[in-house]
C-alpha cells in the first residue's frame, strides 16, 4: 500500500524547513514532490552542487517570439522565478531527497503554460503591499501569518516557533496545519456568500489549474509505483490536494492551455528580493533573522546580540560585553513579559534599541540594514544551463577579477591599467545591453580625468533577465553589445542619437560596430538640413575622435565624417546667422564656441604640421591623402568665419565673437578698426552693446593686455551721450559682471591709467600719438568727428 | 514631602489628604487601581515588587481585570516603550527616559515608580546646582558638631533611602546636574553600594533598588552623560503623539483628570475645541499643515503635549468661570496666542503668518479666526 504524506509548509519559514527536514528524515519517502515548475526537474541535482549558494532562484523564461494559443494574451518576453534561501522547506526538501537518494520533482503546473496565460492578478504576487490587500487576498498570501495574527502574534515565525516548534517532540504538527488550512479555506469559499469581497475570479481559475495538476503528478507517481511519496507544498493547498478528486475532472481543467517555449536555469538571487513582496508571493522581511534562526538554533538570542554588538564596533560605536549581557538579559525579561517561550526579532531589535544603540535610531537601522535583511547574493554552479552570453560574462568576470555583489559598491578604474581598461570596457558593454550592473558615478578620485572612470557596482537578480533577453543579440558580452550598437544606429533618427551611440561603442572597445555607425553618421549628416544639429553632433564626435586616441582604438572613418562635417557646417553657416534675434542669436553663439573649441581640439590650426601631431599609423595615412591643397578642418572653418563676419546683418552678439574668434586666432588684423566701427556713433547703442557683449563673452582679459581694445572700449563709452549711456548700462553691465572680481579690478586700474597718461610712451620713430592727441581731438570736434576718427586721424 | 503613611490611614483620611493636597501623587490618585491589580496579580513579582511587570504594564497602558473593572491607561503611546521600560526595571537595570520637553517622560517615571514600589516620592531635581550631597548623603551640621560623625548625624538622600527600602529612585533632568556629580551615580548602579568613608561603613542596597532618570536630549545648557554612566542605564526614547487623533486623545483624558481635581465646574471638553488646538499645536511643532501641503515656520517655544492640555485646562476655567459654560473659540484663543508667542518679536510673526494663511482659508475655523484675531 503506497502511502503518501502532504506537508504543508511556509514559504521561506525557517521553522517549518526545520521540522520538514526532521519529519522527512523520518519518513524516509523514494519520491519528493516540490510545488515548483515542473520543467525544472531536469536541473534540480544541480541543487546538491557544492557550488550551489542560495539564496538562488530558478528562473524561467520564454524562448520563442510569443505568440500564445488560443487564448494567449501573454506575448513579449517574460520571465518567472521561484527563489529558495537555505530556510526555505522547499531547498531543505530537495536538498534531503538528493542525499538520501530519493527522486525529486516539481509537481506545480508548468511554467510553459504559467508563462502563456495572463500574468496573475495574484495577491501572492508581484505587487499589492499587505496592507491595502482586502482579507481574503492577505488570508490566501499568507494563511499561515492569517493564523498567527488570529492567535495574536504580529510576526508568523514567532507563532511557529511558540506553537509549533517549542511543543518538544510531540506527534508531527503537519496535519494540523493541514486541518487549519482547510478550515480557512472553508471560511473563505463562504465569504462571497455573505456578501464580503472574494477572490478574483482569474486568481482562482489559476489555482484550480495549479491544484489541478499536482493531483495529477501525484496520481502519476502513483501510477509508477512509488512506495513513499512526500508532497512538500504551500501549506495551503494541503487539503485541495487530500480532496478526492476523479482524474477526468483535473484533466478537464488542464485542458487547452496556452503554451509557450520556456526554458528553466538557475540564478542567483539576493536577499533584498526575498525581503520585498515584489517578484514572489510569501515576501520575508527579515531575511537575515530567519538566516541566523535556522543556522544557530543553539542560543541565537545571544548570537545575535553578539553579533550585532560586532557590527557596532567595526563602526566604531562603542559596545561592550557588558552590553550585550544586559541586552540578553532585557530581550529575554521582556520576552518573558509578553509571554513568549523565547525572545524573538522584535525582543531582540528592543534590547537593541534600548542598551546597545542607547535610544538612538541610526545604529538600529544599521543593525536591520546589514544583520535584519542582510542582504548576500547566491551564486551557482558553472555547470548551470546559461544562455551563452551568461556563461561568457561569467568568464569574463573571472578572468578580470570582478564578483557580483548584492550590496552597492564602489570601484575606482584606472584606464592606463590594461586590467582596468578591461573592466571599464566590459561594463560599458553591459550597458549598452541595458544590463545596467554599473553605473558611472562622480569620481572621488578626479573630477573630470579621462584615465579614470568611477563605477557603482550593484548585481540585482533582474540584471540576469536582462543578460538573457541581451543573449539574442549574440553569444558573448562583446558580440551582443555590437550588434546591439549597429541596431541602435541603424535605428537612430537624429544626429545627437548616434553621436551618443559612436560615444558609447567608442568606451566599450566595439570596434566592429564603429563602421556601421559611422556609416549611419555619415548618411544622416548628409540630409540633415539643420546646421545647428550638425554644429550640437561635432563636439561630441570630435570627443570621440580624440578619446579614442588616449585608449587606442581604431575610428575608422571617423575622421572623414568629422571632415565631412565642417565643411557642411562652414556651408550651411552663413545662411543660418542670417536675421536671428537675440535669442536665436544666443544659442548660435554657444554652438560657435562649443565647435571652435571642439576644432581647435582637433587641429591645433593651420599653422601646426599635422604629420607629426599625432601618433598611430591611420592618421599618418590620413594626413597622407589630405597632403594636397585640401585645407584642414580648422583654416577652413576660420576662413568661413572670416567670410561670414563681412557679410551684413548679422546679430551683435555673433559679430562681436567672431571678431574675436578671429582675432584670437590672429586671422584678422584690423580687430581695432572693426572695433571702432562697430561701436561708432553711427550704430545703434544697443547693438553696440550687444557686440561689446559678444567680443568679450566669457574673458576679460583680452582687455587687461591689449591696450589698444580697451582703449577703444574706453573711448566708445566715454564718447556716448547720457539717454545712450542709460541705453546700453545694463549691457555692459550684464557682460562685465561675467568677468571676475581680480579681471574687472584689473580693467579699471588699466583704464585709469589710460586716463592719467593719457597714451602710452613713444615708440620709436612712430608719430607720437600722445601729442598729437590733444590738437587731433579739437580737430575733430571741429569737424564734428567721433573719436574713433580721430585715432584714425591720430595715426 | 508628603506623609508616605497615607495607604495605612484608610480610606477616610485618605480622602482628607486628597482635599488637602492639590496634586497628589501618583499611588494616592490611583491607589483604587494599584489595589486592584495587587489583587488579582497571580503572577510571579520580582523580589522588592508590588505587582508583577504584567500588572505593571496593565497599570501604565490601561486595560480591563477579569471581574470588568477598568484600569485606565496613564500613557497613551507605543505599548513596546513600556513594556521595555519595565523589563528593564525588572532586570534590576536602570531606565533611562529621554525625550523632548512635554513627552511625558516624567509622567511615566512617576507612575512607574508608583506600580513597582508604591512610593514615587523618592525623588532628587536635577539641576545646575545640584550637589553630591542630594545623591548621596548629607550631615546634620548641629548633630554632627556635637556629636561626632555617626549614624544619627547622617542626613540621607532620597537615593540612600530607597537603596536601604530597596525602592524605585527618581531623578529628574539628570542632564542638568554637573557632570561630576552625575558620576557619582556610576558606583551605586554598577556596585549597588553606597561607601559612607567617614563612618568607614555603606550601605548596600536591597533587591528591588533600581533609579529611574529622566533626561531632555535636545534642549540646551545640558550636561551629556559620561560613556561609562550611559553604559549603566537602558535607554528608552519617549516619542511625540504619532496621530492626531492619539495627541487628542490624550490631552482631553488628561484635562478631565485635571479639571476633576482642580474641581472646576463641569464643563463638557468640546472635543472640537481639543482637536483644533492639537491640530494648530502639531501643525506648528511640524512646520507643516495637516494635509501636507502647505510650509510652516516653526515657533521657538516646543508646544509639547503638555502645554496642549494646560491650554485646554484654562480654557475650561475660563469657560466655567466667566463663559457660558461651554468650551468656545474664545476661551483656548488666549491661551494658544500665549502658548505659541515666546519670543514677542520672531514668534509674533510666526503666529500671524499662521493665522492669515491657513487658519482663515479654514470655513469652519471662523470663530477661532475670529477669537485669535481678538487676542492678538
Amino acid at each position: 500500500m503506497p502511502r503518501t504524506e502532504f506537508y504543508g509548509i511556509r514559504h521561506h519559514g525557517p521553522g517549518s524547513a526545520r521540522s520538514l527536514r526532521r519529519a522527512l528524515e523520518e519518513f524516509a519517502p523514494d519520491l519528493v514532490l516540490v510545488e515548483g515548475p515542473p520543467e525544472a526537474d531536469a536541473i534540480v541535482r544541480l541543487a546538491a552542487d557544492p557550488q550551489m549558494v542560495p539564496p538562488v532562484a530558478l528562473l524561467a523564461y520564454t524562448t520563442d517570439a510569443g505568440s500564445a494559443g488560443e487564448d494567449g494574451r501573454a506575448e513579449g518576453p517574460r520571465a518567472a522565478f521561484w527563489p529558495f534561501a537555505e530556510f526555505s522547506p522547499e531547498w531543505q526538501a530537495i536538498g534531503y531527497a538528493l542525499e538520501a537518494g530519493a527522486e525529486v520533482r516539481f509537481c506545480d503546473l508548468p511554467a510553459a503554460h504559467q508563462l502563456a496565460l495572463d500574468p496573475p492578478a495574484d495577491p501572492a504576487g508581484e505587487s499589492g503591499s499587505e496592507e491595502e490587500a482586502p482579507a481574503p487576498e492577505r488570508i490566501r498570501a499568507d494563511p499561515l501569518g492569517w493564523l498567527a495574527r488570529a492567535a495574536g502574534y504580529d510576526d508568523a515565525e514567532r507563532w511557529w516557533e511558540d506553537v509549533v516548534e517549542h511543543r518538544g517532540e510531540g506527534p508531527s504538527s503537519f496535519p494540523a496545519i493541514a486541518e487549519a488550512m482547510a478550515a480557512l479555506r472553508e471560511d473563505l469559499e463562504r465569504r462571497p456568500l455573505e456578501g464580503e469581497p472574494a477572490l478574483p475570479e482569474a486568481y482562482l481559475l489559476r489555482e484550480r489549474r495549479r491544484e489541478a495538476h499536482m493531483r495529477r503528478t501525484l496520481r502519476r507517481a502513483l501510477r509508477q509505483g512509488h512506495e513513499r511519496i512526500a508532497v512538500v507544498c504551500g501549506a495551503w493547498h494541503v487539503p485541495a490536494l487530500q480532496a478526492r478528486v476523479r482524474a477526468g475532472e483535473d484533466d478537464r481543467t488542464l485542458r487547452g492551455l496556452p503554451k509557450r517555449k520556456v526554458a528553466l536555469t538557475w540564478v542567483p538571487w539576493s536577499y533584498g528580493r526575498l525581503a520585498r513582496r515584489s517578484g514572489y508571493g510569501a515576501g520575508v522581511r527579515s531575511p537575515g533573522w530567519y538566516r541566523h534562526l535556522f543556522l544557530s538554533p543553539d542560543r541565537p538570542v545571544e548570537r545575535w546580540l553578539t553579533l550585532a554588538a560586532r557590527l557596532l564596533r567595526e563602526e566604531d560605536l562603542h559596545v561592550s560585553s557588558a552590553h550585550v549581557i544586559e541586552a540578553v538579559r532585557l530581550a529575554e525579561t521582556l520576552a518573558a513579559l509578553r509571554g513568549r517561550p523565547l525572545a524573538g526579532l522584535e525582543e531582540v531589535t528592543e534590547a537593541a534599541r534600548a542598551v546597545l544603540c542607547e535610544g538612538a535610531e541610526e545604529p538600529l537601522a544599521l543593525i536591520r540594514e546589514r544583520m535584519v535583511v542582510g542582504e548576500r547574493l547566491g551564486s551557482v554552479p558553472d555547470g548551470t544551463p546559461m544562455v551563452p552570453v551568461q556563461r561568457d560574462l561569467r568568464a569574463e568576470c573571472r578572468r578580470l577579477k570582478l564578483t557580483p555583489s548584492a550590496r552597492p559598491k564602489e570601484q575606482d578604474l584606472d584606464l592606463r591599467r590594461p586590467l582596468d581598461l578591461e573592466r571599464s570596457r566590459l561594463l560599458h558593454r553591459l550597458r549598452l545591453l541595458d544590463v545596467p550592473w554599473g553605473e558611472p558615478t562622480a569620481s572621488s578620485v578626479q573630477g573630470k580625468g579621462t584615465f579614470r572612470e568611477t563605477w557603482t557596482l550593484h548585481w540585482r537578480p533582474e540584471l540576469d533577465v536582462a543578460l538573457i533577453e541581451a543573449g539574442a543579440w549574440g553569444t558573448t558580452v562583446r558580440d551582443a553589445a555590437g550588434a546591439r550598437a549597429r541596431a541602435l544606429a541603424e535605428g537612430a533618427r537624429t544626429l545627437a542619437e548616434l553621436t551618443a551611440v559612436a560615444e558609447r561603442c567608442l568606451l566599450a572597445d566595439l570596434d566592429e560596430a564603429l563602421p556601421a555607425v559611422v556609416h549611419a553618421l555619415s548618411d544622416l549628416a548628409a540630409t540633415d538640413t539643420d546646421v545647428s544639429h550638425l554644429m550640437a553632433a561635432l563636439p561630441a564626435l570630435v570627443r570621440t575622435l580624440r578619446y579614442g586616441d588616449v585608449r587606442g582604438a581604431p575610428l575608422g572613418g571617423l575622421r572623414t565624417v568629422v571632415d565631412g562635417m565642417v565643411v557642411r557646417i562652414c556651408v550651411g553657416l552663413p545662411p543660418a546667422a542670417r536675421g536671428l534675434d537675440e535669442d536665436a542669436a544666443r544659442e548660435l553663439l554657444g554652438l560657435l564656441d562649443a565647435v571652435h573649441e571642439a576644432l581647435a581640439l582637433l587641429d591645433p590650426g593651420p599653422g601646426v604640421e599635422e604629420t607629426g601631431a599625432r601618433p598611430g599609423g591611420k592618421t599618418d595615412e590620413k594626413a597622407g591623402e589630405e597632403a594636397g591643397e585640401e585645407p584642414g578642418p580648422m583654416a577652413r572653418w576660420q576662413a568661413a568665419l572670416a567670410d561670414l563676419l563681412d557679410r551684413p546683418g548679422l546679430h551683435g552678439l555673433v559679430e562681436g565673437r567672431l571678431t574675436r574668434m578671429l582675432h584670437d586666432a590672429g586671422a584678422l588684423p584690423d580687430a581695432s578698426d572693426r572695433m571702432a566701427r562697430a561701436v561708432s556713433v553711427g550704430v545703434e547703442p544697443s547693438r553696440a552693446a550687444a557686440w561689446i557683449e559678444g567680443f568679450l563673452s566669457g574673458d576679460g582679459l583680452v582687455l587687461v593686455h591689449d591696450e589698444a581694445l580697451l582703449r577703444l572700449v574706453d573711448g566708445w563709452i566715454a564718447g556716448l551721450t547720457a539717454d545712450a549711456f542709460t541705453a546700453v548700462l545694463p549691457l555692459l553691465r550684464r557682460t562685465f559682471s561675467r568677468f571676475g572680481a581680480p579681471e574687472r579690478r584689473a580693467i579699471g586700474e588699466r583704464a585709469r591709467a589710460l586716463a592719467s597718461s593719457a597714451a602710452p610712451a613713444a615708440r620709436g620713430e612712430e608719430p607720437d600719438p600722445a601729442r598729437a592727441a590733444p590738437a587731433a581731438r579739437a580737430v575733430a570736434r571741429i569737424l564734428g568727428w567721433d573719436r574713433p576718427a580721430a585715432e584714425d586721424g591720430g595715426r | 514631602m508628603t506623609d508616605g503613611t497615607t495607604e495605612a490611614a484608610g480610606p477616610p483620611a485618605r480622602d482628607r489628604a486628597d482635599r488637602a493636597v492639590l496634586r497628589p501623587h501618583a499611588e494616592q490618585q490611583f491607589a483604587d487601581e494599584l489595589a486592584l491589580l495587587a489583587e488579582h496579580d497571580d503572577r510571579p513579582r520580582p523580589p522588592g515588587w508590588r505587582l508583577s511587570p504584567w500588572a505593571v504594564t496593565t497599570y501604565l497602558l490601561g486595560g480591563e481585570l477579569p471581574d470588568g473593572e477598568v484600569i485606565t491607561p496613564k500613557y497613551v503611546g507605543p505599548r513596546r516603550l513600556i513594556e521595555v521600560a519595565v523589563a528593564t526595571l525588572a532586570t534590576d537595570r536602570a531606565l533611562l527616559l529621554l525625550g523632548v520637553p512635554g513627552t511625558a517622560k516624567t509622567w511615566v517615571s512617576e507612575h512607574l515608580a508608583a506600580a513597582v514600589c508604591g512610593d514615587s516620592t523618592l525623588l532628587v531635581q536635577g539641576t545646575a546646582g545640584t550637589s553630591e550631597e542630594a545623591l548621596r548623603y548629607g550631615w546634620n551640621y548641629a548633630r554632627l558638631l556635637a556629636e561626632g560623625p555617626s549614624e544619627r548625624a547622617l542626613v540621607p538622600s532620597p537615593v540612600m533611602r530607597a537603596m536601604q527600602e530597596g525602592m524605585v529612585a527618581r531623578i529628574e533632568e539628570l542632564t542638568r546636574m554637573p557632570g561630576d556629580v552625575q558620576d557619582t551615580l556610576i558606583t551605586i548602579l554598577s556596585e549597588k553600594t553606597l561607601p559612607i568613608p567617614e563612618l568607614n561603613t555603606e550601605v548596600q542596597a536591597r533587591r528591588g533598588f533600581t533609579v529611574i532618570a529622566t533626561a531632555n536630549d535636545r534642549d540646551r545648557g545640558v550636561n551629556e552623560l559620561s560613556s561609562a554612566l550611559r553604559r549603566r542605564f537602558n535607554t528608552v526614547v519617549l516619542p511625540l503623539p504619532a496621530t492626531t487623533d492619539e495627541e487628542v486623545d490624550i490631552v482631553s483624558r488628561r484635562v478631565r483628570q485635571i479639571g476633576r481635581s482642580l474641581q472646576l465646574p463641569e464643563v463638557p471638553a468640546g472635543l472640537t475645541e481639543i482637536r483644533r488646538v492639537v491640530t494648530v499645536f502639531r501643525e506648528l511643532r511640524s512646520g507643516m499643515t495637516v494635509d501636507g501641503r502647505t510650509r510652516l515656520k516653526s515657533p521657538s517655544g516646543t508646544l509639547s503635549t503638555a502645554e496642549a492640555i494646560s491650554v485646554i485646562t484654562n480654557g475650561l476655567a475660563l469657560a466655567a468661570h466667566f463663559g457660558d459654560g461651554v468650551l468656545r473659540a474664545e476661551d483656548v484663543a488666549g491661551g494658544i496666542v500665549g502658548a505659541v508667542v515666546q519670543d514677542p518679536v520672531s514668534d509674533r510673526v510666526v503666529w500671524q503668518e499662521y493665522l492669515e494663511t491657513v487658519v482663515r482659508e479654514r470655513e469652519e475655523w471662523r470663530d477661532f479666526y475670529r477669537a485669535c484675531r481678538e487676542v492678538s
